[in-house]
């Protein structure tokens, strides 16, 4: 039959929650907030899971903790990857949020590796447009002063 | 618990060209495997196999890995999308029930298909990890900086660790990097990732291994120096590498603790140390002196088919016991970013 053509449309028809914990936090990113949660020891969790690693406890309490933080760990890229999250040379980094006691991975933007030392401070650099994902994060950046 | 012990073992060489489809790879050690056991294969109990559809590159591709066992009448089987190290385990574990005396396992890597750097970033946890596309590598390099930072020990230890590696591998015909290097000039390569340097790294190879388990005294018919499994455990980290030190490994600790490692001493190890550093961190967690042989295979630096690696470490071991006279050996076997799962296993002697 002339013209016919069928099309058909592929989709998964539901809408998926990231839950209480991951949500959240992620919804915290598009507002340019940065939650952790915290223990029954007092240990603060950034980014929060849904529970404790050292004692699988689930009852936890959010907390809001700092823009800035202090470099735990990191390693030098000097020829980024295509789905890296930065073009040009860079570090993975261990950052340790001001207020919270575990570190988060992500990336930081330096000159060069000279000028990345563990102890270091650095600050999000949030991207233009956050839409609640870990990219709302565009990188960490040396902390001026 | 049932004695159960390896009584043969069966090795492709790892083939950094790739391109043989994975079943062409398994046949071959799976028939030598069976054959040097002295089984008859239709009387094989149980078959339990390791693979990763990710790394073949289609759903259930783990399925045809079976013609390579002649499944035909149909076979008693189990698949892990997990190193043959834990697929050994379940066979291990099934042999326990006590109904049947002998099970295959085996296991095929193909990670030529792939861009490692990009598809193992699919293992991570998908909302924190993997949006960051964090390599592999990248991800290894975290943990090696944070074992530099702790104990002092400096790139040139990791050099010398792939120098002495890459030395014993000369005797391994189922090595494809081996040789004679010096640190120094190692240290001239630039980092990938530092401080890890291309010498630091596994090499991406396509391999097979199998072997065929025993339990009780048909092993001593069958076998000259069987390798009893005397002691095995599995133990998992904190998946968000940001929530433990990266520098030690307590479920290294944690496994080998539960596996009987300390109950006496152990002559060899072959640990699954696919960087240079994580034999530094497994060597503490595992509470090895200088006095254990570690990796006389030359290692998963040498040739990691991955997902087979870990079966190979543990048939390395089993050719300590069975072709070296050794009485108490080590394999380790691990999965995961940052050494986040480990597998120890120790085999003994009669």
């Amino acid at each position: 039959m002339a013209g016919a053509v069928p099309t058909y449309k592929l989709e998964f028809p539901y809408k998926r929650s990231l839950g209480p914990i991951v949500g959240a936090f992620l919804t915290g990113l598009r507002d340019r907030q940065v939650l952790g949660i915290r223990s029954a020891a007092g240990r603060v969790l950034v980014p929060p899971l849904e529970f404790d690693p050292e004692t699988g406890e689930e009852n936890l309490e959010w907390t809001r903790v700092g823009e800035a933080g202090v470099v735990r760990g990191f390693s030098w890229v000097e020829e980024p990857l295509p789905k890296h999250p930065l073009d040009r040379p860079f570090a993975w980094v261990l950052v340790q949020l001001d207020g919270a006691d575990t570190n988060l991975v992500h990336v930081l933007d330096a000159d060069s590796r000279a000028a990345v030392e563990i102890g270091m401070r650095v600050r999000i650099r949030w991207a233009s447009e956050t839409r609640g994902h870990m990219s709302d994060i565009a990188c960490f950046e040396p902390e001026a002063g | 618990m049932r004695d159960v012990a390896i009584v043969s073992f069966s090795q492709l060489r790892g083939d950094p060209e790739g391109g043989v489809p994975e079943v062409l790879m398994l046949v071959p050690v799976v028939l030598e495997a069976i054959e040097k056991s002295g089984v008859p294969r239709k009387q094989i109990g149980f078959t339990c196999s390791g693979s990763c559809d990710y790394l073949t590159g289609a759903p259930f591709a783990f399925v045809q890995n079976l013609a390579a066992t002649g499944a035909w009448p149909p076979i008693s089987e189990s698949h892990l999308e997990m190193d043959g190290a834990w697929a050994l385990q379940e066979a291990w574990v099934r042999l326990q029930h006590g109904d049947i005396d002998t099970a295959l396992v085996f296991a095929s890597g193909r990670p030529s298909n792939s861009d490692l750097r990009e598809v193992l970033c699919l293992q991570l946890d998908p909302y924190y990890l993997m949006p960051l596309w964090p390599d592999y590598i990248s991800l290894a390099a975290l943990q090696a900086q944070a074992l530099l930072a702790r104990t002092g020990h400096t790139e040139k230890d990791l050099a010398e660790i792939v120098v002495r590696a890459r030395r014993a591998a000369l005797s391994n015909p189922n090595a494809e990097i081996s040789g004679e290097f010096t640190a120094s000039e190692l240290l001239q390569a630039p980092y990938v990732s530092s401080p890890l340097r291309a010498h630091d790294c596994p090499p991406i190879s396509d391999g097979a291994a199998a072997m065929v388990l025993v339990a009780g005294d048909r092993a001593r018919d069958l076998c000259e120096r069987p390798a009893w499994i005397r002691g095995i455990d599995h133990r998992i980290d904190a998946q968000y590498p940001g929530v433990r030190d990266l520098s030690v490994s307590p479920s290294a600790r944690l496994a080998g603790e539960h596996a009987g490692v300390g109950r006496g001493p152990v002559e060899v190890a072959e640990l699954a140390a696919a960087f240079s550093h994580e034999e530094l961190i497994l060597r503490e967690a595992l509470g090895l002196g200088d006095e254990v042989l570690v990796n006389p295979s030359g290692g998963a630096l040498c040739s990691n088919p991955m997902v087979a690696t870990g079966l190979i470490r543990i048939g390395e071991a089993f050719r300590q016991i069975h072709e070296q006279g050794r009485e108490r050996v080590l394999a380790h076997a691990s999965s995961g970013p940052c050494l986040q799962q480990n597998l120890v296993c120790v085999l003994e002697a009669d």
